[in-house]
């Protein structure tokens, strides 16, 4: 039908030649030497072969950002996880007052501009002015050097990263536990059951398909981490806090190492496609 | 077993306990945007400003260009999502109630790109851009920003439960396919388009990496990226600092409090589409 075209043909025309384009572009630049110099004259570009990828292999920058980023999305994820679940458990609890306004007050983070918040932390993080090491002297503890340390520049990020994102992640929760039938829990308190069983036998089977859900997409955003390095430590101290996509950035645009940088996106790309296949996978398995 | 009463103290203080965490980092910049230059480092800390003062804001204002930071977010974010709200809207609504050949099948395609990582693109997207002459200029900050999967994505999913009746009777009465759109549909939609709108507005007022690359020139920086540059010269000055990101956060927090009701309901139903 000659209408859907024209309707279609704006969205598909911009996908296509803005997204979809560079991203096989990118496959492609990834097998040549693509730099500083052909960026001028990109006749210069050779044909490489895998070698940007074998010199990945090779390079402990990368190994460790790879490693970085590995931990920040294998402690950020599952904690994200469990407080998102544990707000969301608040907010949908039976007693509970004035539900829409802590759910709002929990939301609010998720729409703040993560580079300011970042800036934010970095202040609240002061080794010696920090609001943080305040409240710990308070009880004792501390003073951490936390973006300071390479030990804990990264789970201080980690800890940004949760307070930021949980109520994005509690919002699907609590549409979730309001999925869970009522009766259940009826039957259940009937039974006998406690409230640790309850959860334990109805809440979590019950929100088995979120946390599939949630469980993947929040690690494969995290892969992507680069802001919060970028304003906070600048992939510092000692190359603790560089990401994944930090490194690419500055290969890509400090470096002009264009070659390098796109072999990087692939890498991160197939991290993600995996991610979502074990989601995929997962799936199928439970139908 | 606890008696009802203690159980719900003990969930409120719990509430409440997570809300402090939540508002006190924000609560914390705007006091500290309000103090005195050096107050913000005084031992014990201040949680409100002794002496309130606007002379930080007025310092972004005059010496720092912020205002100008802040006039290329508030164009960049008004423009993509106006003009997103439009690309997405005709094209969900066509995946969803104009057929055509293997329509399903090119939509089942793109919806399976959504896992593709805009990082993966962001490189030759910007030697493209380059040789088109677009660097440092809001045509080439918007294209990335018009067409967005996941807006199609919700309209579509939105669109489907147009009435079909509604549609046939506008073209039986000769109604051209634009003017159905425009007068039937649009107005149908309206809330899923409100959704639409709130997500591009976020998203495009927080967004830090693609401008960052893009906007190279002091002069065409967003709020995010001028903000992460004065964070390099200026960090000692928390109270300025403060102000800066203030000045940043609140119009993305006035325009979540407004549309907050169509904003949940994009997040969940992107939840489940699996």
């Amino acid at each position: 039908m000659r209408a859907a075209l024209w309707f279609l043909a704006p969205a598909l025309l911009l996908l296509l030649v803005f997204f979809f384009l560079p991203v096989v572009a990118g496959l492609l630049l990834g097998l040549t030497d693509f730099d500083i110099y052909a960026i001028g004259s990109p006749g210069n570009a050779r044909f490489v072969g895998l070698e940007n990828y074998a010199r990945l292999l090779t390079n402990d920058v990368f190994w460790r950002s790879l490693a970085n980023t590995l931990f920040f999305v294998a402690l950020g994820g599952p904690l994200s996880v469990a407080v998102s679940l544990g707000a969301a458990m608040l907010v949908d609890a039976k007693l509970t007052r004035l539900r829409p306004l802590f759910r709002t007050i929990y939301f609010a983070p998720v729409v703040t501009t993560l580079v300011s918040v970042a800036i934010i932390w970095r202040y609240l993080y002061h080794p010696r002015y920090g609001l943080l090491n305040h409240v710990l002297g308070l009880v004792g503890a501390g003073p951490i050097d936390w973006l300071g340390d390479p030990h804990w520049a990264m789970p201080a990020i980690v800890l940004l990263a949760v307070w930021k994102n949980f109520g994005y992640n509690m919002l699907i929760f609590v549409a979730g536990l309001q999925a869970v039938p009522a009766e259940l829990y009826e039957a259940a308190a009937i039974d006998g059951a406690g409230s640790w069983q309850r959860f334990r036998h109805i809440t979590l089977p019950g929100l088995a398909p979120t946390f599939l859900f949630v469980g993947v997409t929040t690690m494969i955003g995290y892969f992507q981490v680069f802001a919060e390095p970028y304003v906070m430590t600048q992939g510092g101290p000692l190359g603790s806090t560089r990401s994944v996509v930090l490194f690419m950035y500055e290969e890509g645009f400090r470096w002009w190492r264009i070659g390098t940088a796109s072999a990087t996106a692939v890498v991160l790309l197939l991290i993600t496609l995996a991610g979502a296949l074990l989601q995929f996978r997962l799936q199928k398995e439970r139908t | 077993m606890r008696r009802p009463g203690a159980s719900s103290l003990l969930l409120h203080a719990a509430l409440v306990a997570t809300s402090l965490i939540s508002l006190t980092p924000l609560g914390w910049m705007a006091a500290a945007a309000f103090m005195q230059p050096g107050e913000a480092n005084a031992l014990p800390p201040h949680l409100l400003p002794h002496d309130p003062t606007l002379q930080n804001f007025v310092a972004l204002f005059t010496r720092l260009d912020m205002a100008r930071a802040f006039l290329n977010s508030a164009v960049i974010t008004v423009l993509a999502t106006v003009l997103s709200v439009f690309v997405n809207a005709m094209a969900g609504y066509a995946f969803a109630k104009l057929p055509f050949p293997g329509r399903d099948r090119l939509f089942r395609r793109l919806a399976s790109a959504l896992v593709v990582p805009a990082q993966v693109g962001m490189l030759p997207l910007f030697l493209l851009l380059r040789e088109l002459g677009l660097v440092n200029t809001y045509a080439g900050v918007l294209v990335p920003y018009l067409a967005s999967i996941f807006g199609i994505f919700l309209v579509r999913q939105y669109a489907l439960g147009v009435s079909d009746d509604l549609l046939d009777a506008a073209r039986v009465d000769g109604a051209g396919e634009f003017r159905i759109f425009a007068v039937i549909v649009l107005p149908v939609i309206r809330p899923i388009l409100a959704t639409l709108a709130a997500f591009t507005f976020l998203s495009a007022w927080n967004d830090f990496m693609w401008p960052l690359i893009i906007l190279s020139d002091g002069h065409m920086a967003t709020l995010p990226v001028a903000l992460a540059s004065l964070v390099g010269e200026h960090v000692q000055d928390t109270e300025l600092m403060m102000a800066g990101s203030m000045l940043t956060i609140l119009p993305a927090l006035v325009v979540f409090l407004i549309f907050q009701r169509f904003f949940v309901r994009g997040i969940t139903a992107g939840s489940v589409k699996g």
